[in-house]
């Protein structure tokens, strides 16, 4: 009787996943031994720090996306139907057209999306580029700005922590460029009394902020914003103006996780270092989707997945898990348009920034292009 | 409240941030708080001593209640209640 391993989510904690194990249970997926199915409500696959550069034309919509097939091992079957329902007492997924996929093995790689609508008055003042179409927008309105108050807000939990950072010094030299700076005042908030959760980074953001002109206000936690005011009040009872709000909005997991009583707000509570879902011994999560208080990051997602992969291959040949994951994760900072740094971290030993270069711009620069290698299981 | 007496609560929710340092144990502690509902107990495990300074500092700002401290080896466990609506 062969074994199913089922991954619900086709972004790259679940593309690497299912390639990973792809080549490591070769010889079992050819006997016929193991079925390895990706299951995705979306045929096409984004590489999504993209949008940093495309919010400032540095990079198209096309040079991001590449269809989900194609990064796929051939001899993984992929599903392009939302999964609607899982059952973890029945071992089954359920999707939106009817059928019904039994599992030996799941894998919960459903991730994070923007919610803005957890905001009142978010939705309709705010702007902001995690998403395509979003991103498009912002890019319109930044193209077109002439000047007046920009305001920078950020929800919790979000994804990409250092992306704030990185869209406040490149906006910085992105209107030097235009010569319009000084005609543009920026503020940026945080939503703890630093200027970012790291505290090296927060402290580097300190020390840099004041050249790139950038205001800063802490402790600042939206509790709604009003869109024909043009103002938006935190928690903590501080009313700013804007002429364009930016923001990080809140993000929330997948629906299929909270209709399936997985969850709160879509993320799953999860084992720290087994990576399986708490209370199970046959549901593992990665990526955005566990309810860790970790960086809801790609490289996140990457480094679990060798944990994941790894667990699961030992378990279908000998019954055994015993790898850990010990918290990596790894950002590249853009500091600039021209400089970044990076940062890298795990569960023992805080990150700490290096000085920030060209040639780490570069590698970034580079990754972007060759991102494709990670979710194809190969870098 | 004393130690004694927070020894005794039973928290809503438990958010073990030890040996996480981004995105941190404060802002894991607002996204509890927020997404709780009112009259819930959030206990809050840092292994960062400025969290048991940062927590009362924001939960007294935003006009929630906190309860207290245990501080244990290497390791603080914090208290709080949401009272109301955010």
């Amino acid at each position: 009787m062969s074994k199913r391993v089922v991954i619900v989510g086709g972004g790259v904690g679940g593309t690497i996943i299912a390639n990973l194990l792809a080549k490591k249970m070769r010889p079992e997926l050819k006997k016929g031994e193991l079925v390895i199915d990706v299951i995705s409500d979306k045929a096409e696959h984004f590489y999504q720090p993209g949008l940093l550069y495309m919010l400032f034309g540095m990079k198209y919509y096309e040079e991001l996306v590449r269809n989900e097939i194609d990064l796929l091992d051939p001899m993984v079957a992929l599903h392009l139907h939302p999964a609607i329902k899982i059952d973890k007492d029945k071992n089954e997924v359920h999707l939106k057209n009817g059928v019904i996929i039994k599992y030996d093995i799941l894998v919960l790689a459903t991730g994070s999306r923007p919610a803005p609508e957890m905001i009142p008055g978010l939705k309709e003042g705010g702007n902001w580029f995690y998403e395509v179409e979003a991103c498009r927008k912002l890019r319109h309105e930044l193209m077109t700005f002439k000047g007046g108050k920009i305001v920078l807000t950020i929800g919790l939990p979000h994804k990409c922590p250092v992306a704030p950072l990185e869209v406040s010094y490149m906006m910085d030299e992105w209107f030097r460029q235009r010569g319009l700076r000084d005609k543009v005042d920026y503020t940026y908030t945080y939503p703890i009394g630093r200027l970012h959760g790291l505290e090296s980074v927060a402290h580097f953001a300190a020390k840099t902020f004041p050249k790139h002109g950038i205001n800063t206000e802490t402790l600042y936690n939206m509790k709604e914003v009003d869109p024909n005011k043009k103002t938006v009040t935190s928690l903590e009872g501080v009313t700013l103006k804007y002429d364009l709000l930016i923001t990080i909005p809140p993000h929330k997991g997948a629906q299929v996780i909270e209709d399936s009583g997985l969850g709160q707000n879509g993320f799953v509570p999860t084992d720290k270092f087994t990576l399986k879902m708490e209370g199970s011994t046959n549901i593992y999560v990665v990526g955005d989707t566990t309810n860790l208080p970790i960086s809801k990051a790609g490289s996140t997602a990457h480094f679990e997945s060798d944990i994941i992969v790894e667990n699961i291959a030992s378990e279908l040949r000998n019954g055994l898990t015993p790898f850990r994951y010990d918290g990596k994760v790894f950002c590249f900072i853009e500091t600039g348009l021209s400089k970044a740094t990076y940062i890298m971290f795990d569960y023992n030993n805080p990150p700490n920034p290096v000085t920030p270069s060209a040639l780490i711009h570069w590698f970034k620069l580079t990754y972007n292009k060759v991102y494709w290698l990670t979710p194809m299981g190969i870098l | 409240m004393t130690e004694e007496e927070l020894k005794q609560i039973k928290p809503t929710v438990t958010v073990d941030a030890r040996g996480t340092y981004c995105p941190g144990p404060l802002m894991e502690l607002i996204k509890e708080v927020r997404q709780q509902p009112v009259g819930s107990v959030i206990e809050l495990i840092s292994g960062d001593a400025g969290s048991a300074k940062d927590v009362p500092e924001w939960i007294n700002k935003v006009k929630q209640e906190f309860l207290g401290v245990i501080p244990e080896d290497g390791y603080w466990r914090i208290f709080s209640k949401k009272v109301k609506d955010m």
